[in-house]
């Protein structure tokens, strides 16, 4: 894409896509990077971006500093991920329970690029179903202590969440997701566990172990496309760039992709996922993958709206939360995570209970 | 040119229908507010700060501004914006101008990390820095107000901002907040000394702040290395002495003062051993201002001599 084309797009996405752009900002348009950036936590991201690009002598102090500073805190959660993760293996250390890091501590521990200026706050580790209850007693063992203490709230968790209620360590102050499965039991996706369990590899002499590559992408596209937090949906997509970019160093990667997306069943998220990274981001992914990866594209009119709402919601423009536009396309996306997450009866269900125990609540105080 | 160039009027149009823009040590700043509390007591504090050059980007862009919706009637509120966030709950409009000075602290020890950031006050003396780190209560705010006008540069009562490469101290003067008999103290101690409205009933109790000498303000670009490390504590039965510190407790206690030390990993490590290596570590225990001024007056003559 040429300069030309790129004009209309704002300092943020410019700065990810090519970062040498950022030569000729203007003033006003530093600034609005540094808000876009703050607005989204990627300010790390960009000072990475910039560095590996070679263009840090053309950034204005008082941006290079807040970059840098925004790098260098983002890199201390990537530390604390690795010294977790560490911990992790003591804690179950001779307990015959084995552990998969997902997402941000994955990243961290395979030392991936994308680990580097991305600011990650809490670990998500998976087990297999069946060892979740002895993995939290292990975890409740070693100083992890539960953030809910509400009974029903925690029951919600156990019954319906593909994660236990999150932990969090009581010296280092960290917070820990449990999870048995990558969506929520309520959710029409059913990808086959077993399938990323028997695909695990191993990143380090230690034993630590992070999903197959193609299937931390898969993770990472559910969890764009099949989540309520719209708010951080830019903050993911960047994550599947930063994915797709690598996948694409390998062509028999390349080629697992779209199989695999099918054989998990998960190829509606897949294409979704490709089709907004590349639109957005100018994530280079090859033509043939592209063609192989329509199976999963949706009826014309449901693809035309999720055109319409993607982006906007997403793409960080000025002042964005305050365009109506944006605010219905985040209105829609979220309704429709919630749709995808919990059939209507039993959402309309937990919503009751969740108002009536309120309301008794508010009476007993 | 300095804010307090402009005219009170100018002053407030701009914070009204634009932004004040202005360099503020290291840190460039915008500041908008439609608080009318707020303009006469910005424009007083900070009339000897430069606006900021043209081609310089704003790195915090802060608003204090009425909520939306009946609060800016009923209740008068203020809300502080970073960018388009509020981080905060709205606040008495008629504090104002301490939630901004809270607020514009809140940017530094949330946000930087291309510094090590002390809590702690700096002055200097021929571009040899005097470090008093300290909590709230220490004693540190007014004995560094003191300190500035005896002699001593100011170049922080808040925050010591460490090059992580080379130790050097980047000034940034600021108002200096004082609380309750603290504002009585430097006003008999100093009878130059501008202090700003008084503002009662904040969450500190009273609150004053004591405009910045305006050389210190003019030479905020001038680094200082560290020479000397105290430690004061504020007590009713104390001796004024200084104590010598052992270098090993210097750290410990300097690391505790710091906001991102254990952020910076190795690199806060090197930067805080090269400091306590060059400095001369002390802590005191003090009830009287002016046995200080003079015994840290008499280290500093000391520390020419040899």
């Amino acid at each position: 894409m040429t300069t030309a084309q790129t004009m209309g797009l704002s300092p943020l996405l410019r700065a990810l896509r090519t970062p040498a752009e950022a030569i000729g900002f203007s003033v006003t348009e530093w600034e609005t990077l540094l808000r876009q950036g703050r607005a989204t936590r990627l300010l790390g991201r960009v000072w990475h971006q910039f560095s590996r690009a070679g263009i840090l002598a053309a950034v204005p102090d008082p941006v290079a500093r807040r970059l840098h500073a925004a790098f260098v805190e983002a890199d201390y959660y990537r530390r604390t991920l690795l010294w977790e993760t560490d911990r992790l293996h003591h804690a179950f250390h001779g307990t015959g329970i084995s552990f998969i890091l997902l997402k941000g501590g994955a990243y961290a521990a395979a030392g991936l690029d994308l680990a580097y200026g991305r600011p990650a706050g809490d670990i998500d580790v998976l087990v297999a179903q069946e060892s979740i209850l002895a993995a939290e007693e292990v975890l409740l063992r070693h100083g992890w202590e539960h953030v809910i203490d509400d009974g029903y709230d925690q029951q919600y968790y156990r019954r319906w969440m593909h994660e236990l209620p999150p932990l969090r360590h009581s010296v280092r102050d960290t917070e820990l997701d449990l999870h048995h499965a990558i969506v929520p039991r309520t959710s029409r996706l059913r990808p086959d566990m077993s399938l990323l369990h028997a695909a695990a590899v191993t990143v380090d002499e230690r034993g630590t172990r992070v999903l197959a590559p193609v299937d931390m992408l898969l993770h990472c596209v559910v969890h764009l496309f099949h989540d309520g937090e719209i708010r951080d949906a830019f903050r993911d997509l960047v994550d599947i760039d930063a994915l797709l970019r690598w996948l694409g160093q390998d062509p028999d990667l390349w080629r697992q992709l779209v199989p695999r997306a099918r054989q998990l069943g998960l190829e509606r998220p897949l294409f979704y996922a490709l089709r907004y990274a590349t639109k957005i981001l100018d994530t280079p992914v090859p033509a043939a993958i592209l063609r192989e990866a329509a199976v999963g594209a949706p009826q014309v009119p449901v693809q035309r709206l999720m055109d319409l709402v993607v982006p906007r919601a997403m793409a960080p423009e000025l002042n964005a939360y305050r365009r109506w536009a944006t605010r219905l396309s985040t209105v829609v996306l979220k309704s429709r995570a919630h749709w995808l997450r919990m059939a209507p009866p039993r959402l309309a269900l937990h919503l009751a209970r969740k108002s009536v125990r309120r309301l008794i609540a508010a009476k007993a105080a | 040119m300095r804010l307090g160039e402009l005219s009170s009027e100018e002053v407030r149009t701009r914070l009204t229908q634009h932004e004040i823009r202005l360099r503020v040590g290291p840190f460039s700043i915008s500041v908008a507010s439609d608080q009318p509390s707020f303009w006469p007591a910005f424009h007083f504090l900070y009339q000897d700060f430069p606006l900021l050059e043209d081609d310089v980007p704003v790195e915090f862009r802060i608003g204090l501004v009425y909520p939306p919706g009946i609060r800016r009637w009923f209740r008068r509120q203020v809300l502080f914006f970073l960018d388009d966030a509020t981080p905060f709950e709205p606040f008495t409009s008629a504090l104002a101008l301490p939630f901004f000075e809270w607020g514009f602290n809140w940017c530094i020890y949330e946000h930087v990390y291309e510094f090590l950031v002390m809590h702690a006050a700096v002055l200097a003396r021929d571009g040899k820095a005097l470090i008093l780190p300290g909590p709230p209560g220490s004693g540190k705010s007014t004995l560094c107000a003191a300190l500035a006008f005896r002699g001593w540069r100011l170049l922080s009562d808040e925050f010591a901002l460490f090059d992580i490469a080379s130790g050097a101290l980047f000034p940034l003067p600021r108002p200096v907040g004082l609380k309750e008999q603290s504002i009585g103290v430097i006003r008999a101690f100093a009878s130059d000394a501008d202090v700003g409205p008084t503002f009662t009933d904040t969450r500190k109790g009273t609150v004053a702040h004591l405009r910045p000498p305006s050389r210190a303000v003019a030479s905020a670009d001038e680094p200082a290395m560290p020479h000397w490390l105290i430690f004061p504590t504020y007590s009713r039965d104390a001796d004024n002495k200084l104590e010598p510190l052992a270098k090993a407790s210097a750290f410990a206690l300097a690391s505790e003062s710091c906001f991102n030390y254990r952020a910076l990993g190795v690199d806060g490590f090197s930067a805080l051993s090269r400091i306590i290596d060059r400095c001369a570590c002390f802590e005191v225990a003090f009830n009287d201002i002016d046995t200080m001024v003079r015994t840290l007056d008499q280290l500093a003559t000391r520390s020419e001599r040899t």
